[in-house]
């Protein structure tokens, strides 16, 4: 994507007759962009006001700005601590083993092919078009049952398989881009499964493999239904936390819109930092 | 990229095949290090399925524990003869379908825009990512609070920002959610869903032939007539591919509903049904039963998506 964006104009490099309507057009395109990004600029700017400003109407937008909405979220009632702490566990560690079961399957539907592989891929991709919620009461019987209900670690099985066909799909992409000739010529020179690893698979897939994390992190920390059935007090996860939060009385829109900030400011970090990457990722690796 | 198809083609052992016993170690060698991830799939997704079907027939309710037993088919009778179930599926299409359409479109519009070479280009690409990177409940509290609130939501603010500016002091200040609870909870993706669908089609955009876009602007052919003949079938994959995992997230949706609306309104969907007969009413039978019918619907559908995808995917290896 940075590439496209350096790129050489595509439309403008194309000889024109007129291009009548350009200026207009590129303020559509501004008015839209800024349309689009309003709700959350507002929901930033709204974060900084006191909360009787964040209530007025006509909207307070000059109104004096004050750290009083993120005090009260991180120090009024609850601590939001715990749930930050136990969005981050699930989210790093389901990634993690996300990405160890991912490679390898990956590998053996790519670089040295199983038979049938593309019924395999085809499998898991299939688990993904399932209702999730089909599988919510056998897993919260499962939990009641074993003692592990309100346990972040049930949540981090779950998480994994949320994501495991994901990134098997992306892998699956990022690997079959090795070319194959490097590959033989591995082989040929006697290298080992470590060295070809480390050596020729490594550089050509390690941006996938930083893309696949980051996709796998921010589905994991959005997660809301799951989280919200199988945790209670312990285990809670961020977003319940934003749920169960809003029900306290008067007026909490400044402390509403700090908190729904500060849940999503992770997400936001990983994603503009992909950006290049979100495309790629979110298309299961096809659209490139 | 390298064709799949011709991967798979020239991967497999060039050296002389070795017989019995050895080549069964080779296979099991291949398959080794699918297995791991295989298995977990296969457990933790197709057990809890089985596990729901078994329970669909069975009486178990857990404020009535004593009455447990074989049920038969009662579950699946009172699915399908639920009110409830039956609306839920149409708010299901209709949420999933008005979703996925009216992003589509919206971001194809986005996505031609900007296409184009323009100041700024970059930070409007950055805005309009943004609202597909905040988190989604916290996006759907954003909406029902801070936007849609009658009395000090954003857009009633701005209308009546607006109408003074008119010297009216008589602004429409309408309940947004109570008069429009589906739209307001299709409104609330859309903005959430229009980012990814405007990266995909960009992509799909900026992946034209542009000497043939060229070639035939030279002979004469208008912007339409451009768009039409070229640009779109050359788009036709991309779109599919982003009505298709549109499709798959937002038929699952529950964030928004449980939050915007708490599924009142008619706006209860399927999942959110399905999370009510079991979190609040604890019917496990008629829970499983309702999971079971959604599970075959979806297989259904799933069959012509994957159809889908399988035709994109060959076309991908033939490259």
């Amino acid at each position: 994507m940075t590439t496209t964006l350096n790129r050489a104009d595509p439309a403008g490099a194309v000889p024109r007759k007129k291009d009548r309507g350009g200026p207009w057009l590129s303020l559509l395109a501004w008015v839209i962009g800024i349309l689009f990004v309003l709700p959350v600029a507002w929901m930033v700017l709204t974060s900084f006001h006191s909360e009787s400003d964040a209530a007025t109407n006509p909207p307070a937008v000059f109104a004096p700005l004050t750290l009083e909405g993120y005090r009260e979220f991180f120090s009024g009632g609850a601590s939001p601590w715990p749930p930050l702490l136990n969005s981050l566990t699930a989210s790093v560690i389901s990634t993690l083993l996300v990405l160890l079961l991912s490679f390898p399957a990956a590998y053996a539907l790519s670089i040295k092919p199983v038979k049938k592989w593309t019924d395999v891929l085809f499998f898991f991709l299939s688990t993904k078009m399932l209702p999730v919620v089909a599988g919510l009461l056998p897993l919260y019987l499962f939990a009641q049952n074993t003692g592990l209900l309100d346990n972040i670690w049930l949540l981090i099985v779950f998480y994994t398989s949320m994501n495991l066909p994901i990134a098997v799909w992306m892998m699956r992409s990022f690997l079959s881009e090795v070319p194959v000739e490097m590959l033989e010529a591995a082989s040929m020179d006697g290298a080992s499964l470590t060295k070809t690893l480390r050596s020729v698979i490594a550089p050509v897939v390690m941006p996938g493999i930083a893309a696949t994390a980051l996709i796998c992190f921010i589905f994991s920390w959005n997660e809301l239904l799951f989280a919200r059935v199988l945790t209670a007090t312990v285990a809670e996860t961020s977003p319940v936390f934003l749920t169960s939060f809003v029900t306290s009385q008067g007026l909490f829109l400044a402390q509403l819109c700090a908190a729904a900030f500060v849940v999503s400011l992770p997400v936001l970090v990983a994603g503009f930092a992909a950006q290049d990457k979100l495309v790629q990722g979110l298309s299961l690796g096809s659209v490139k | 990229m390298t064709s799949v198809a011709e991967q798979a083609g020239t991967r497999p052992d060039t050296a002389p095949k070795p017989p019995g016993a050895a080549r069964r170690a080779a296979g099991w060698a291949r398959r080794a290090p699918l297995l791991p991830a295989l298995i977990f799939m296969i457990v933790v997704t197709q057990l809890p399925f089985v596990a729901t079907l078994v329970i669909s027939f069975m009486d178990w309710n857990a404020y009535y524990p004593d009455e447990r037993g074989f049920a038969g088919v009662d579950n699946f009778r009172r699915v399908f003869t639920d009110v409830n179930m039956r609306d839920a599926v149409w708010t299901t299409i209709l949420l999933t379908v008005g979703v996925v359409l009216i992003s589509l479109l919206l971001g194809l519009g986005i996505a031609l825009l900007l296409d184009r070479k323009f100041r700024g280009r970059g930070a409007v690409r950055t805005m309009m990512i943004a609202p597909f990177l905040v988190v989604p409940v916290a996006a759907a509290l954003l909406w029902k609070h801070a936007l849609y609130n009658p009395e000090y939501g954003l857009f009633n603010g701005a209308l009546n920002r607006l109408w003074g500016l008119f010297g009216s002091d008589n602004p429409p200040q309408p309940d947004w959610i109570s008069n429009m609870p589906l739209w307001s909870v299709i409104f609330a993706l859309v903005w959430q869903w229009t980012p990814f669908m405007m990266l995909i089609l960009l992509a799909g955009l900026q992946g034209r032939p542009l000497d043939v876009i060229e070639a035939a602007r030279i002979d004469g052919a208008n912007g339409w007539q451009i768009f039409r003949s070229m640009t779109l079938p050359h788009l036709r994959q991309y779109l599919e591919l982003g009505a298709l995992l549109g499709s798959i997230y937002i038929v699952q949706n529950f964030d928004a509903v449980f939050t915007i609306t708490s599924g009142g309104l008619g706006t209860a969907n399927l999942p959110y049904t399905i999370y009510q007969i079991f979190y609040q009413a604890h019917d496990y039978g008629r829970a499983s039963a309702a999971a079971v019918v959604v599970v075959i619907g979806t297989i259904i559908i799933a069959t012509f998506a994957l159809r889908t995808v399988s035709s994109l995917f060959k076309e991908d290896s033939g490259r």
